[in-house]
């Protein structure tokens, strides 16, 4: 493969970049692999290069019911933090903030991670000791955290409204400076190169109908584009985690719920840091290209339309208004939908199951994206040794059994209110 | 925006009412032992599938009663609703 460089850019201007090689290939399944990854979205296709780098297991096969990068790692709204209070939580994401740091070299493939900063705002005194204890639990961790007053917060980001007379007035907030953004696709289309030049099958349009299981033991997986065997298989499929596991006669602590996420008309530079509006459910960032990218609420109801309702975006934008009045001033260029598998606890599972050679990667609610590199990382692990690594040993799925829940909003299991 | 028909009021828009989650999901009974694996079901295990799904709705602009809605969730098309006394034919 050729690699990404300077030079060959310059060598490729000369024949009017029409000799790349093509990133990734299309090929036919074959009858067998050893590890079998359905998901070819962040996570399914960080899974299949750490299964590749870290373990040298190259026989495997990815197999997507639509293109690679079509879900949910295409329609996120970019951002990575490691902002967490739970031990397991704040351990593993602080693990996954160094793989960004290194995920352009590492893939050759410039995946535009930018720490930019998050501020998550604070509305009240109460929540400025409430985030003043999260910052705390975060630095015990090793985690950057600065807790900002008022005057800070005001000299970071002018544009949000800091006038006497509004129904939430800004007291402060908690920044991790090393938080930021990545460029999306370019993170799937990274991992995708890598493992495919490594060896790995990416196999397109090829929706699974079936498992093969007998006696406690996977076989194999039954396809649109044939069967295929495998000892080993890894569901990575985020909102279609139930249909799946309905196959496989399993009942998951899973809801299917859709989260939208809109973009402005793109305006010149104003907004250099992730935040967060602290009295409801709204982020804000600005792209590269300008755009302004928002998100907030789920829509509320469990849900498979990948496209959303107007009255959770009007709800959303009426957030963000009230922390930034300048965004009414805005155009909306486009909104989508994803959907997102809301565990009862709000953090994921990564683990085995009670069929052998099954693996589970699931319930990552709408923290998906900023997991990807660790989810890969500790799942192949886990497929690759037949046991949990110790960052993702919180992740199990009998917690919900045993009670040893991480619930870091402490919401409970309504997930569509979270 | 959805609009439901709730049994007392009528058709209504989706902003009079709050979601309450599967309703196709039971309380073990009381009194009689309960193991874990029910527990387990009735408290976190969903089937949350694509297409028809019985769920819960409160009125809570209206008339604050709880109501039962069968929808479809991937085209959000509403089938029937009952009330919250009324059992679902799965």
């Amino acid at each position: 493969m050729q690699k990404y460089s300077v030079f060959n850019l310059i060598k490729n201007a000369l024949s009017n970049h029409e000799n790349w090689d093509l990133a990734w290939k299309d090929p036919t399944p074959k009858k067998e692999y050893d590890v079998v990854i359905i998901g070819g979205g962040g996570h399914g296709l960080a899974t299949a290069y750490y299964l590749a780098k870290e373990h040298k297991i190259t026989n495997v096969a990815i197999i997507e019911k639509g293109w690679i990068g079509g879900g949910n790692v295409g329609r996120n709204t970019t951002i990575i933090r490691s902002n967490y209070m739970h031990d397991d939580n704040a351990l593993f994401s602080e693990f996954g903030m160094d793989l960004w740091r290194r995920m352009s070299q590492d893939l050759n493939y410039n995946v535009m991670f930018s720490p930019r900063g998050i501020i998550n705002l604070a509305h009240s005194d109460a929540q400025m000791n409430t985030y003043a204890r999260r910052g705390n639990s975060m630095r015990l961790n090793g985690i950057d955290a600065v807790l900002l007053n008022r005057e800070e917060v005001k000299e970071i980001i002018p544009m949000a409204d800091f006038s006497e007379n509004v129904r939430f007035p800004i007291f402060g907030g908690l920044m991790q400076p090393s938080a930021g953004t990545a460029r999306h696709d370019a993170v799937a289309w990274g991992y995708a190169r890598q493992a495919d030049d490594m060896g790995v099958d990416i196999i397109q349009n090829c929706e699974v109908i079936g498992f093969d299981v007998s006696a406690g033991k996977i076989n194999g997986v039954r396809t649109s584009r044939g069967d295929i065997k495998a000892k080993k298989i890894g569901l990575c499929v985020a909102g279609s985690t139930n249909i799946l596991a309905e196959k496989l006669n399993m009942t998951l602590p899973i809801e299917t719920h859709l989260l939208q996420a809109c973009v402005s008309e793109p305006v010149k530079p104003v907004l250099d840091k992730v935040v967060t509006f602290g009295a409801g459910h709204f982020y804000i960032s600005q792209s590269d290209k300008g755009e302004m990218v928002m998100g907030g609420d789920l829509d509320g109801y469990n849900s498979y339309a990948q496209r959303g309702n107007l009255p959770t975006l009007q709800h959303v934008l009426t957030e963000g208004i009230a922390m930034m009045p300048f965004l009414s001033k805005l155009k909306m260029l486009r909104t989508w939908g994803g959907i997102m598998d809301m565990s009862m606890d709000g953090s994921p599972i990564i683990d085995k199951t009670h069929i052998e050679g099954l693996y589970l990667n699931c319930g990552w609610c709408y923290g998906g994206f900023k997991a990807t590199p660790a989810s890969g990382w500790t799942f192949a692990h886990t497929i690759a040794q037949d046991r949990v690594h110790e960052l993702n040993s919180g992740y199990s799925l009998n917690r919900f059994n045993t009670g040893h829940l991480l619930d870091e909003k402490g919401l409970g299991t309504k997930t569509w209110i979270s | 925006m959805l609009y439901i028909k709730c049994p007392h009021c009528g058709m209504r828009s989706q902003n009079e009412f709050s979601y309450g989650g599967d309703a196709s999901v039971k309380r073990p009974e009381l009194g009689k032992e309960v193991s874990d694996q029910d527990w387990d079901n009735f408290v976190y295990n969903r089937k949350s599938l694509r297409g028809k799904h019985w769920e819960l709705w409160q009125h809570v602009s209206g008339c604050r009663q709880w109501i039962k809605v069968e929808r479809d969730t991937a085209t959000h098309e509403i089938f029937k609703t009952l009330k919250a006394n009324e059992e679902i034919s799965l």
